[in-house]
Order: structure tokens, then sequence, then C-alpha cells
């Protein structure tokens, strides 16, 4: 069963190696900020699953902590980090 | 096969993103890239059972400092903005034509090298193959008041590092006070029902978090540090949002809390020191008590110290 | 394998597709609206797959508790912030894609 695991945090761990592709190539900051959200909760899954493929009890603990802190980085991008010269963007094809 | 790809795959991603995150010419994106590092750390840590590691770079590496660097580089750019406004005439470079400056420039690299020098030569000279203390620390694990052997290294057997550490926590805050105010306009919470309501309940929720740290420290990974790092996001989002700026304006209760880890920290070393003839060597039988009262005075300093940074400065209007 | 062990095995089925399908989409979606959209989706459904999983091979109950609560907090967090960005968005003046936009 700790295999079945470990598989799925891997998986997870290359979906946040693909959403890495986004920030990297030349996305606005939002969208860069996006992606830091979802590793961010994808990470949560990542730890959780690590913890208990590898028998770990304090890996919850971990887990919570960043669910605690998870809005913090968002709300300080917003309402204070987001330079006005940012965007738009335009939509992509 | 799995493990072993997972454990390639966290290698490659945490060296890549650290060269991303220092080269990147986009500040901003390093600065996400430094994010994403802190969760991938996390997960290497916990990777290599280490858990107490992983929870410290959670509540700390992530989202507090990727907060506090945002910040910075909102305030960097804006300066860079007013001084491309001004005249130039003063040279700007890192070798401008100024004597003293560049007299006090190259005794401080010359400090720095001597520094280094001196550093290496004490590490060169210690024994090529440590024992360690882990035997020793582990046999006298009962007698430390707490059955977590890194709570019991950090207060009991080692108490002076962080009492030291404590100390360096309050010289930062009152070197970034002592530079400038650092006061901005907060968020008006009117237009944004929505946060309001996610505070009400994320900020006790987050006190409570904290308090649980502490607590859990004694048996398994927490601690004062960790829950402090909770304190201070719930503080970081209080500033945010406007709801924090009471508190700023009672300062002596802010600068009371600021001290009260140190101090509380420091009356009992000397009281230990009294009691049992020891520095921080506490009464047998008693080291649990002791600890958890000291832990929960640094918690209170911690939380402030790292909320109160995310200002830039002390309170008060420009 | 147990009857548990198979139906926590099942469900991470749906956790991770949820997980690939937000990536995908952040990746693919023409402008930030539909990338917020589709990030708040897929991946809190995501982890609350995930977390139900998880909850079937906890130790006890606390363990259960603490998976809720991790859920919970992830599932607020995520939604105002992307809440706060689409509003920013909107008051900044960025036009939503449609169809007919070159």
């Amino acid at each position: 069963m700790s295999t079945v695991f470990l598989t799925a945090a891997l998986a997870l761990l290359l979906t946040i190696v693909l959403g890495l592709a986004q920030v990297f190539r030349q996305a606005g900051r939002a969208d860069s900020l996006l992606a830091a959200i979802l590793f961010g909760t994808t990470g949560v899954a990542v730890v959780l699953l690590l913890g208990k493929a590898l028998g770990i009890p304090g890996a919850v603990d971990v887990a919570l902590v960043f669910a605690s802190l998870a809005a913090v980085l968002g709300v300080a991008f917003v309402l204070r980090g987001w330079p006005p010269d940012d965007f738009p963007e335009d939509p992509r094809p | 096969m799995i493990p072993q790809l997972l454990d390639g795959t966290l290698v490659l991603v945490v060296v890549a993103l650290a060269w991303r995150a220092l080269n990147d010419r986009d500040l901003f994106r390093g600065v996400i890239e430094f994010i994403a590092l802190g969760l991938l750390l996390a997960m290497a840590w916990l990777r290599l059972r280490a858990p107490d590691l992983a929870l410290a770079e959670a509540a700390v590496g992530s989202g507090l400092t990727g907060a506090l660097i945002l910040s910075a580089l909102v305030r960097m750019r804006r300066r860079e903005q007013a001084a491309a406004g001004q005249p130039a005439g003063v040279a700007t470079g890192p070798w401008a034509k100024d004597r003293a400056k560049n007299f006090s420039r190259v005794l401080l690299g010359a400090l720095s090298v001597a520094m280094l020098g001196t550093l290496a030569w004490a590490a060169l000279s210690l024994p090529a193959k440590a024992r360690g203390l882990t035997a020793e620390a582990l046999a006298r694990l009962p007698d430390s008041g707490v059955t977590n052997p890194v709570t019991a290294v950090l207060l009991n057997f080692r108490a002076y590092d962080t009492l030291l550490e404590i100390g360096v926590l309050l010289l930062a805050i009152v070197g970034v006070w002592a530079l400038r105010r650092g006061e901005w306009p907060a968020a008006d919470l009117r237009e944004r029902p929505l946060l309001l309501s996610l505070l009400r309940w994320v900020l006790p929720l987050l006190a409570v978090g904290a308090g649980y740290l502490l607590w859990i420290g004694a048996s398994a990974p927490g601690g004062a540090f960790q829950g402090g790092a909770l304190l201070a996001g719930a503080l970081v989002l209080a500033l945010l949002s406007g709801l924090g700026r009471r508190l700023l304006r009672r300062g002596r209760l802010v600068r009371t809390g600021l001290t009260i880890g140190v101090l509380v920290f420091g009356v009992a070393g000397a009281v230990a020191l009294g009691w049992t003839g020891g520095l921080l060597q506490y009464p047998t039988g008693q080291a649990g008590a002791w600890i958890l009262v000291i832990e929960a005075a640094a918690l209170v300093s911690i939380g402030l110290t790292l909320g109160l940074l995310y200002l830039g400065g002390r309170p008060g209007e420009k | 394998m147990s009857f548990l062990d198979f139906l926590s095995a099942l469900l991470l089925v749906p956790a991770l597709f949820f997980f690939v399908a937000g990536t995908v989409a952040l990746l693919r979606f023409p402008d930030l609206y539909s990338r917020l959209h589709a990030l708040t989706k897929a991946d809190n459904v995501g982890l609350g797959f995930a977390v139900l999983a998880l909850m079937l091979r906890a130790e006890n109950g606390v363990e259960v508790f603490k998976l809720a609560l991790i859920w919970g907090l992830v599932l607020a967090a995520s939604s105002t912030v992307c809440f706060l960005i689409g509003q920013e968005a909107v008051r900044r003046g960025l036009k939503p894609w449609t169809r007919q936009s070159p």
C-alpha cells in the first residue's frame, strides 16, 4: 500500500515540474503566483502522501502548517505585492 | 524503483530551482521560484525522515519569507521609480568616486576574508571523524523534561544557543526599527468582504495552531519557532488587512511582547544559576515546566518579531 | 490488500486526475479568469479526494480531524485568494477572453 502512496506522490511531484514550465516561460505576475498557489496545494497533498508512505506521523502537522499559512502569500500579493505596471498580458491564442 | 525516481526528481528540481531563483533576471519570478524551492525542500526533509526540519521549512521557509521578499521587491521598485525621476548627478555605480566609501569597502572586504579564514581554520582543526553526541544526548533524554530529542537539545542541553538565537531576533527588529519608519496604507476591507469573512476564523485558528505546536513540541515535531511562525502569519494578514493597526498604536505592549522572550529566558537562566549552580541548568524533575514557560514567552516574541518585520520599519506614520 | 486499501487507492485516481487537469489548465487556458476558475475547482477537488483516500488509512480520529481541517483551510484560502486576484484584475481593466478576440 505504501508503494501506491509513493507513486501518487511522485506523480504529483511531476505535475509541479510541469507547472514550473509556466513560471519559467514568460508568464505574467498573476500567472506565476497562480502557479505558486497550485504548488502549495499540490505540496500539501505530496507531504501527506509521503508521510503516509514512509510512516512519519509528524507529516500531518507539516501539512497543517502549510495549509494554515496558505492564505498569507496570496493576500500579500494582491494587497501589496502586485506591481501596478504588470499587465495584462494579452490573451493567449 | 519508485523511491529512486522520487529522490532523483526531488534532487534535480531542488538544484534547478535554487539556481533559477538566484539567477533569474526577473526578480519577481525569482521570488516565486524561491517559494517553490521552500516547498520542495520541505518534501526533501520529509523524505529524509526529518519532520522537525520539514516543519520549520513549512512554517518559515515558504509563505512567510515569500511575503517578506515580495514586500521588499515592491519597496525596491518604488525607490527605483522615485530615483528615475531625479536628475542624475551622483554616480551610483558600485565603484562611485568616493574615497571614504571605497576605503570602508576595502576594509569590510578584508575583515570578511579574515573572518572566513578564521572560520576555515576552526573548521579544519576539528577532528576529521566526529564522534557525535547522539548517544549521550539520547541517554540523558529522560532527565530533559521532554520526550522529543530535538526540543531536549534546543531548550535544555544547549539552551544557551536558543537564548542567543532569540537575542539575534530581537537585534534584528531593533536594527530595522532604527533604520526607518515603515507603515503603509492598509487595504480597505469594505471593498473585500470575502477577505474579512476568511480572516474572522483563520486568525483565531492560527493562534490556536501556534499554541498546539508549542504544546506538542514536548513530544513530537513542533516548538516555539514553528508556533511563532504561525503567529507571525496571522500578524502579517492582520497588518495587510488593517485589522492589526490598533495593536500598533499600543507601543508599550508591542515592545514588551518583543522583549519578553529574551527577558523570561534570561531571568530563568539567572534563577537557575542561583538555584542549581549551572547556567540554564533546570532543577531536577521540573525541567518540563521550565521549558514550557520559556517557550511560551519565546513564542510571543518570535511571532511578534517575524510579523512586525513585514512592516519594514518601526510603526508610526511618516 | 484489504477492501479499505483498495478503496483508498481507487480514490487517488480522481485526485491525480484533478491535479493534472489543474496543471494543464494553468498552462493551456487562454486568460487569467479561466485559469483562476480551473485552479480553484480542479485543485481543491483533487486535494479533497487525496484527503478522503488518506482518511480511510488514518490511524485515529485525531488524524481524520486534522485531515479535514487541512482540506477546509486550503479550500477557504485558495477560494478567497482567487476571488481577490479576479476582483483586482477586473478593477485594473483586464478584459476576459472571448472567441471573437484575436
